[in-house]
């Protein structure tokens, strides 16, 4: 086994040195009628060659984002990452290094996550930002959790505006919890009445910008309102390529400020993993989730890095943790921080600009197709439409003709009845014969 | 003298050598690096996107009205930058790591080929289903492997990570005790002193108040105190097995009984499975549910702290509660049952999306290279490689509960340092000048000063050889009062010891501009 350094007589003599004469004793401890006395029902080990063969075939089944024309968002983005970025997460030190326990001996990491940090807390317009979570949907339900403890109030109120994924996986968390959560119904015109629902028992509203049909918010007028009334805000998105042109929601007024990060740096994987942007306000720091790394200096009075304001985790706290998070999407940070790196402002606002005009040019193109709505009146990258029929058939006939054409809104949330419904997106990737393609297969399919 | 946080010193003395400053402050092929704040600027860019097409644009007012002031650095820059960061780290690939509970295991570079398959690392998670058939036979198949080697009836695929693969079996714990109606008056979580820190953080998240479990003397857990705690308020119990002590919790059948006969549920702490794959499977053990780390025993790569992936095997009772989404087979292909109406039993969803997939293949990938025979022999040399470990350094270090065979790590506590002046802190950072990453150090709490070593089945016997050579120099200077090894260590590491004090009592946790030098400060 090309994985096993020892040999049978490294075996052998090491079982002698221990004092026992087989493997087996060493494994006394299993009771009898549990232990295993054959091999696992699986397959015997395979060889690289072997292992690739299987794999490849598996992974041809699958039509990859790269080699059709695609539109597909709701979440996860298809950005152009640069090759540096998957070159330098893949080194030793980086990929094969543990959470940075020992700092003398892991600054590499710890200086990224300080990079890390400082990137996302400028990029949202907040005062301090965490290491990360594992996306951008746990990090709102953490965030939601976040807010019942400094408002010591329990009732969230969710926007419409919110990813139906996001809205459950709060209401998961919340239901288990014994957490009360009123979510707003959704609506691609966006507009619901978000401040009619905020009250005194209200710990927080939780209001995506870019919201999941596109739509643009003045979280301004929200935050007074919560504020007013002793509730935060927690402003969510689910594209971060977004905040290079849209303003930020921390200069509106937002509390926490919580998203997906995986536009930057990381490609779509399948749904995972990805790296949760996590941001507050400095008189909230203590009550955050998640590891923090701080600057201190050593013995020599050397600037430093360390894991810090660890009194809120788990393992000091236990049971009165702010979270039970330990994890953190640690190389999927580095791969953001890379790349957020080689762009800059400059390259940022320039990807972010390139991502609105092509969608904004869809849209028209789109707008043009009979029987086809844009609903959207305001959006980044991403604009909700309506088609004649059912989206989830017509997204599968456009598959049938090699354009994946978005998200039938129904898969994301059937009980909303908005059957017709379909979320567009494009990003610097799509080029003129893209749109062409979809234009002409949405009339053919509609045809 | 300042303190680390667990309130040992972390100021070692001065040590006065004399060797020659250099002008940039770098020692050779250690060399210092700026931060990108100070080193990039926002003008500055590593990317050529052509001029964006000109639109109207559908911003209404919300467009951005000051950039972020994100510096940006060209292309050489940035390499030069992220490679003179990693080489400040230690890794797996350069050395033993033995950090116990951790894992830290060879990463097969075949792995990371295997995911980046534009089919598996360029496919959108709300593509149509059509369109991913390979994907969802991919997770199928990791699924029945999982299956298969813990002996039960269903596993949810979605955690992001150990303990949100805790989360998830407490979870489905919770909902199986509702659809009792014992969800209001069980709530209470037995959790045993040693565990790691998530699992009573897990329960408390979700509402249970946690009640320790004293640990026995030889380090395991007494049935009888289990017994003693069990009643109708109980709705589980969290062991890891084996245990942080690097112990097989050999009562573990008769504990999963009392707790059945009790009504309860068996959650186990899965960190350890890496020992017994092949061994035992936790469904004969009696367990109802366990995450699995896919990052610890099946190698997909730290990555520096994550991301992670705690895939968490159920038992039959637990299995109709799980979340969603899931695979299912059907006649036409895979399908995913995503939603509610489809499966009103399930508790719901606990990520956007189908979980680490890029985790999913890489773990598939090692469990193919390994096959049945060469899982259970990883294990075997795990157990054999720390039981080695501590036949060779028992009659120097510390055993708090004898010198008996362990599991995959073997546990020692400072009582062999009593006297010396030496702390497990010390004799942690000098092994770092040896060039060793220490052992997890204070862990787990039931022991004094805790040193948890995990060699893992990666070491050859020359490796161990000498890392245990290493260890018996430090401790019998150590023994012999040389603590200048201990006290100002690390001396050779990129940083000396580093101030953790500081940084919790005024935290700075992003880069600021300094303040300008006027003359006035003079």
């Amino acid at each position: 086994m090309r994985y096993l350094p020892l040999t049978n007589a490294d075996r052998e003599a090491m079982l002698a040195d221990i004092g026992v004469g087989h493997i087996d004793e060493l494994f006394a401890d299993i009771p009898e009628k549990a232990r295993l006395k054959d091999l696992l029902d699986l397959p015997k080990a395979m060889g690289e060659l072997e292992v690739e063969r299987l794999l490849s075939r598996m992974a041809g089944n699958n039509v990859s984002a790269g080699s059709v024309p695609f539109f597909v968002g709701a979440g996860a983005y298809r950005h152009h990452v640069p090759a540096t970025v998957d070159h330098l997460i893949q080194r030793s030190e980086f990929l094969t290094s543990y959470t940075p326990y020992q700092p003398e001996i892991t600054q590499g990491t710890l200086q990224y996550l300080f990079e890390f940090q400082t990137q996302v807390a400028w990029l949202t317009g907040m005062e301090v930002a965490n290491a990360s979570m594992y996306d951008g949907s746990t990090g709102t339900a953490e965030a939601v959790l976040m807010a019942h403890r400094v408002t010591r109030r329990n009732k969230a109120v969710l926007s419409g505006s919110l990813h139906p994924h996001y809205r459950d996986v709060v209401k998961t968390v919340s239901d288990m919890a014994g957490d009360e959560v009123v979510c707003l119904a959704a609506d691609p015109a966006g507009k619901e009445d978000i401040l009619a629902a905020i009250d005194d028992t209200v710990s927080c509203v939780v209001v995506q910008t870019p919201g999941v049909f596109g739509n643009l918010t003045d979280l301004t007028p929200i935050a007074e309102k919560a504020h007013a009334h002793g509730a935060l805000l927690i402003a969510v998105f689910t594209e971060v390529v977004s905040l290079g042109l849209v303003e930020p929601p921390g200069k509106m007024g937002a509390d926490i400020v919580v998203g997906e990060g995986q536009g930057i740096g990381n490609g779509l994987n399948f749904g995972g993993p990805y790296v949760g942007l996590f941001a507050t306000k400095q008189k909230y720091l203590r009550q955050m989730p998640g590891r923090l790394c701080g600057e201190t200096v050593d013995t020599e009075g050397k600037r430093g890095f360390v894991l810090t304001l660890s009194t809120r985790e788990q393992h000091i706290r236990r049971d009165k943790a702010t979270s039970n998070i330990c994890t953190n999407s640690g190389l999927c940070c580095l791969a953001f921080t890379i790349h957020m790196t080689l762009l800059g402002d400059h390259g940022l606002t320039r990807l972010a600009e390139t991502c609105h005009a092509n969608a904004v040019q869809l849209a028209d193109a789109l707008d043009g197709v009979s029987g086809v709505e844009v609903l959207s009146d305001t959006f980044f990258n991403e604009f909700a439409i309506s088609v004649p029929g059912n989206a989830a058939d017509v997204i599968e006939k456009l598959a049938e003709k090699g354009v994946l054409g978005g998200v039938p809104f129904s898969r994301l949330d059937p009980s909303a009845e908005l059957d017709d419904v379909i979320l567009v997106a494009s990003t610097e990737i799509n080029t003129e014969d893209d749109r062409v393609a979809y234009t002409v297969a949405l009339s053919e399919v509609l045809s | 003298m300042t303190m680390n946080t667990q309130g040992r010193p972390s100021a070692p003395a001065e040590t006065g050598t004399a060797v020659p400053q250099t002008f940039t402050g770098n020692k050779a092929l250690m060399i210092e690096e700026a931060l990108i704040f100070e080193i990039g600027d926002v003008k500055n860019c590593g990317v050529d996107i052509p001029e964006p097409p000109q639109v109207k644009d559908r911003l209404g007012k919300l467009k951005r009205k000051a950039p972020a002031g994100l510096p940006g650095l060209s292309e050489p820059e940035t390499m030069r930058h992220y490679v003179k960061l990693s080489q400040k780290n230690y890794a797996i690939d350069m050395g033993l790591y033995p950090l116990g509970s951790c894992t830290m295991k060879h990463n097969p570079r075949l792995n990371e080929k295997m995911a980046r398959l534009p089919g598996f690392g360029d496919i959108h998670p709300l593509q149509p289903v059509s369109s991913v058939q390979g994907a969802l036979e991919l997770i199928d198949m990791l699924a029945e492997w999982l299956m298969e080697m813990t002996g039960m009836a269903a596993v949810a695929m979605s955690p992001k990570a150990g303990a949100h693969g805790e989360l998830c079996g407490m979870m489905a714990i919770k909902a199986a005790l509702e659809a009792r109606g014992e969800g209001d008056t069980r709530n209470v979580v037995l959790v045993p002193e040693s565990a790691h820190g998530t699992n009573p953080a897990t329960a408390a998240l979700l509402g249970y108040s946690v009640k320790a479990i004293p640990a026995r003397k030889d380090g395991t857990v007494d049935p009888a105190d289990v017994k003693a705690l069990l009643d109708d308020t109980v709705a589980g119990i969290m062991l890891t097995n084996p245990n942080t002590c690097g112990l097989f919790e050999r009562d573990i059948i008769a504990i999963a009984d009392a707790v059945h006969a009790a009504g309860a549920y068996f959650y186990c702490d899965g960190a350890n499975f890496n020992a017994i794959v092949g061994k035992a499977r936790p469904g004969d053990l009696g367990v109802d549910a366990m995450h699995i780390n896919l990052h610890k025993t099946f190698s997909t790569p730290h990555g520096g702290g994550g991301p992670g992936a705690g895939p968490v095997v159920l038992s039959e009772a637990l299995a109709p509660f799980a979340p969603l989404p899931y695979v299912t087979k059907t006649d036409d292909g895979f399908a995913v049952v995503e939603h509610e109406a489809e499966d009103p039993k399930s508790f719901g969803r606990l990520t956007a999306f189908h979980g680490q997939m890029g985790m999913f293949v890489r773990a598939l990938a090692y469990m193919l290279s390994h096959g049945s025979d060469g899982l259970k022999k990883a294990s075997e040399d795990a157990v054999l490689n720390a039981n080695y470990v501590r036949a060779r350094l028992a009659d120097l270090m510390s055993l708090p509960f004898g010198n008996k065979p362990c599991m995959h790590e073997v546990l020692f506590d400072d009582s062999f340092l009593k006297d010396t002046g030496v702390t497990t802190l010390d004799f942690a950072k000098a092994m770092i000048d040896e060039g060793y990453h220490p052992m997890t150090m204070y862990f787990p709490l039931v022991v004094h000063g805790a040193m948890l070593i995990e060699p893992t089945e990666s070491e050859s016997k020359a490796s161990l050889d000498l890392f245990i050579a290493t260890m018996r120099d430090l401790v019998m200077d150590a023994k012999a009062g040389k603590t200048e090894r201990f006290a100002g260590a690390p001396y050779y590491a990129p940083r000396r010891r580093l101030d953790e004090t500081r940084a919790a009592r005024s935290p700075r946790l992003s880069w600021t501009p300094p303040e300008p030098i006027t003359d006035a400060a003079e």
